[in-house]
């Protein structure tokens, strides 16, 4: 049911802006392209665990209020 | 003239020639990546302009091209259009639309980039249209343009004054 709604999900269209803003945001810190690769896999992983935490905090609140 | 030594090719033995950096910094504004080629940063330079403008036209494209627009008046104040004025030169044709709209004039290629309609007296609202139309669409395809926009700030950035390279851990350079 979990993957049935990611399937179905607007969050699709977060995965090109990750992409895109990890691979620009590594390239202003480094001239080579493997260091670039590098740093743009950890800012994507920062990104999406900051989002998880973000949705974990709003699932919380949800079944709260 | 550039200066990579070869056979050293770390990121701390890197000088990099900058070239003209206004003029660098123009180019990569004009156009996203143009700043790098002139600088025969090569790889980074496509890598910007691949990112920047497939981000860009994705945004404009899902929203049927409506999603960049300049308007200072009518029932919204586009402030989203300075992010996307960052972008450069693919940004500029609303700028043209705009003022062909101001004059009276039909907008050009059946109105992509062109300010929405309005007329209450017509009952004539064109971007509440586009909402309905568009739905999630219309504020996605802005969302994305306007990071395209701002992330071409940070490109022309590092075609001025080069990457912010990252300092190594004392740590690990210091002897056991």
């Amino acid at each position: 049911m979990l993957i049935a709604s990611w399937a179905d999900s607007q969050l699709w269209y977060s995965v090109p802006l990750i992409v895109t803003i990890s691979l620009v945001y590594g390239a202003t810190r480094h001239e080579l392209m493997v260091p670039i690769l590098q740093h743009a896999w950890r800012t994507a992983k920062w990104i999406v665990g900051f989002m998880l935490v973000i949705a974990v905090i709003l699932t919380l609140i949800s079944r709260v209020c | 003239m550039s200066t990579v030594r070869p056979g050293l090719r770390t990121e701390d033995q890197f000088e990099i020639d900058l070239r003209q950096p206004g003029l660098a910094a123009f180019w990569g504004w004009l156009w996203p990546g143009a700043g790098h080629l002139y600088q025969r940063r090569y790889a980074k330079g496509i890598l910007f302009m691949v990112c920047i403008l497939s981000t860009y036209f994705y945004g404009l494209a899902i929203a049927g091209g409506h999603v960049v627009y300049a308007s200072w008046k009518g029932p919204e104040k586009r402030w989203q259009y300075f992010c996307q004025l960052g972008v450069g030169v693919p940004a500029l044709p609303a700028l043209v639309q705009a003022r062909r709209v101001k004059l009276g004039a039909a907008p050009y290629l059946g109105g992509i980039m062109a300010p929405p309609r309005y007329d209450p007296i017509r009952r004539v609202d064109e971007l509440s249209e586009w909402h309905l139309q568009y739905k999630l669409l219309f504020d996605l395809g802005t969302l994305y343009t306007m990071i395209a926009g701002l992330l071409n700030v940070l490109a022309v950035y590092d075609a001025y004054a080069g990457p912010v390279l990252i300092a190594p851990d004392k740590k690990e350079n210091e002897p056991c």
